[in-house]
């Protein structure tokens, strides 16, 4: 296992290594982005009561999963620097906040748009739709401190405190806002137990799920790479993968 | 001579912060005249109906409270940050868990809690019923004293920056949300006649936790800023 680990804090090893698994992964997820929108939004049934306004939520749910499980991936991976001081572990806890911030905003974006038909209004003051803002805000506070920092050492270190307390946060928010006011319904599907969607919506929709993780793994991984290229870019391997690039 | 025990430590570092505050009374009345100021503009904008103003009162008052503890969170560490007592603080023998407690608590002795004791005179004068003071004052002094946990996190990780004063606002204000969400419930309840007793309970539980895990944050935030 330490060779592994050895190597995850050596840049170019990381560099290529995501290079490699963007190149199988970028197509699979263009597969089952493209398979699961069109499954979803062409080949299901129209909703009883909301009919083809529904189909929304085959973008909605994803975004909002991955949205969530970024931010874990964020402090995780903040968690992993801190504790093994690992470096390229803040590449990835810097890499995954804008990612998991957009994630977000398609998330409310699209759940904006969803609620138009169907409560007759773009936003309402939901709990769901509340910590979602709020984890919105989580994640702009951590890009926003990581940017104020001139030593980027030390702003990954800060993030990374900055994330953690987030975690131990959210459960909170999320417990406090759902006292506060719920309106958005609870959860459909379930790992026990019967869940509440029928079964030819419920594939399309797991489909999307696992693209939208894989979308959020490769963005987060170009995201990293580009961040790599940043930090490193006095080092030789920089300098020569851009000249070798650079030359015809 | 020998380095004072933990406890001593903590008590004079306590004793000095407070000493300080009230050398400079102004520093202690700035927050309190802020909040006066704020919950004046309410009635301004909102208009002076009472019905209005006693609907919106524990929301305002719990949001002043809040908007003065953020504005005065980014000072905690300031001042001995700049003159160099803070890296002293860090190289003791004493742990910094308790050190940062020590600030804390002096922070909140000159600012949440007078705001708590004077919050039922703004009370009044926005119409809150006369039953919810006792509420509002009990969730004041619990909710202000996990506000200053929270912002103590913000400050010690911005304390470093040159230009922190908005920033911690970014940082902080997500994580106050839960707070303001059962301080002003409490309020609420106690208005419409309920026990307010619940709230302020998951209030104490969640500065419980605050007091135990913030300290940490705050420890390792004031690390990373000296070392920057």
């Amino acid at each position: 296992m330490w060779p592994i680990f050895h190597k995850f804090g050596s840049p170019p090893w990381l560099y290529a290594i995501a290079g490699s698994i963007l190149r199988w992964l970028l197509p699979i997820t263009l597969l089952a982005l493209v398979t699961g929108a069109v499954w979803g939004l062409l080949f299901t049934q129209p909703e009883r009561i909301q009919g083809n306004s529904y189909r929304i939520i085959y973008i909605h749910v994803p975004a909002a999963v991955v949205a969530l499980a970024g931010y874990y991936v964020m402090a995780l991976a903040g968690a992993v620097s801190l504790i093994w001081r690992m470096k390229m572990a803040d590449v990835a806890m810097k890499a995954a906040a804008p990612v998991g911030a957009a994630f977000t905003f398609i998330a409310l974006v699209t759940g904006a748009v969803w609620g138009k038909p169907t409560w007759g209004t773009w936003w309402v003051w939901d709990a769901r739709i509340t910590s979602m803002l709020i984890l919105f805000f989580l994640y702009l506070g951590v890009v926003a401190l990581y940017e104020a920092f001139d030593n980027k050492e030390a702003a990954s270190k800060a993030c990374a405190v900055l994330s953690l307390v987030g975690t131990v946060n959210i459960p909170i928010i999320y417990k406090s806002v759902d006292w506060w006011y719920a309106l958005h319904q609870g959860a459909t599907i379930k790992f026990t137990g019967e869940s509440s969607i029928h079964s030819s919506m419920l594939w399309p929709l797991l489909l999307m799920i696992g693209a939208f993780y894989a979308l959020f793994t490769c963005c987060l991984l170009l995201n990293m790479r580009a961040e790599l290229l940043q930090r490193e870019s006095r080092t030789q391997w920089v300098k020569k993968l851009v000249t070798k690039a650079g030359s015809p | 001579m020998t380095a004072p025990g933990a406890g001593a430590f903590c008590a004079r570092l306590l004793r000095r912060q407070l000493l300080l505050a009230v050398r400079r009374p102004v520093e202690i009345g700035n927050p309190l005249l802020f909040f006066a100021m704020v919950v004046a503009l309410f009635p301004l904008g909102l208009g002076p109906a009472q019905d209005t103003l006693a609907g919106f009162a524990s929301g305002v008052l719990w949001i002043t409270a809040l908007l003065s503890n953020l504005l005065t969170s980014d000072a905690v560490f300031r001042s001995d940050f700049e003159d160099g007592s803070l890296e002293q603080l860090l190289l003791a023998p004493q742990p910094l868990f308790l050190s940062v407690l020590a600030y804390i608590g002096a922070h909140w002795l000159t600012t949440g809690l007078l705001l708590a004791l004077v919050s039922p005179v703004f009370a009044m004068m926005l119409n809150l019923s006369a039953s919810a003071l006792g509420a509002l004052v009990a969730s004041l002094l619990i909710g202000t004293a996990l506000l200053s946990l929270i912002g103590g996190i913000g400050a010690s990780l911005t304390v470093g920056l040159k230009r922190g004063g908005m920033l911690i606002s970014l940082l902080i204000l997500p994580l106050y949300m839960p707070v303001l969400i059962f301080g002003s419930a409490a309020v609420q309840a106690a208005v419409g006649g309920f026990p307010a007793g619940p709230y302020l309970a998951i209030l104490g539980a969640m500065l419980c936790l605050a007091i135990a895990l913030a300290p940490l944050a705050m420890a390792a935030g004031l690390r990373i800023s000296i070392d920057a």
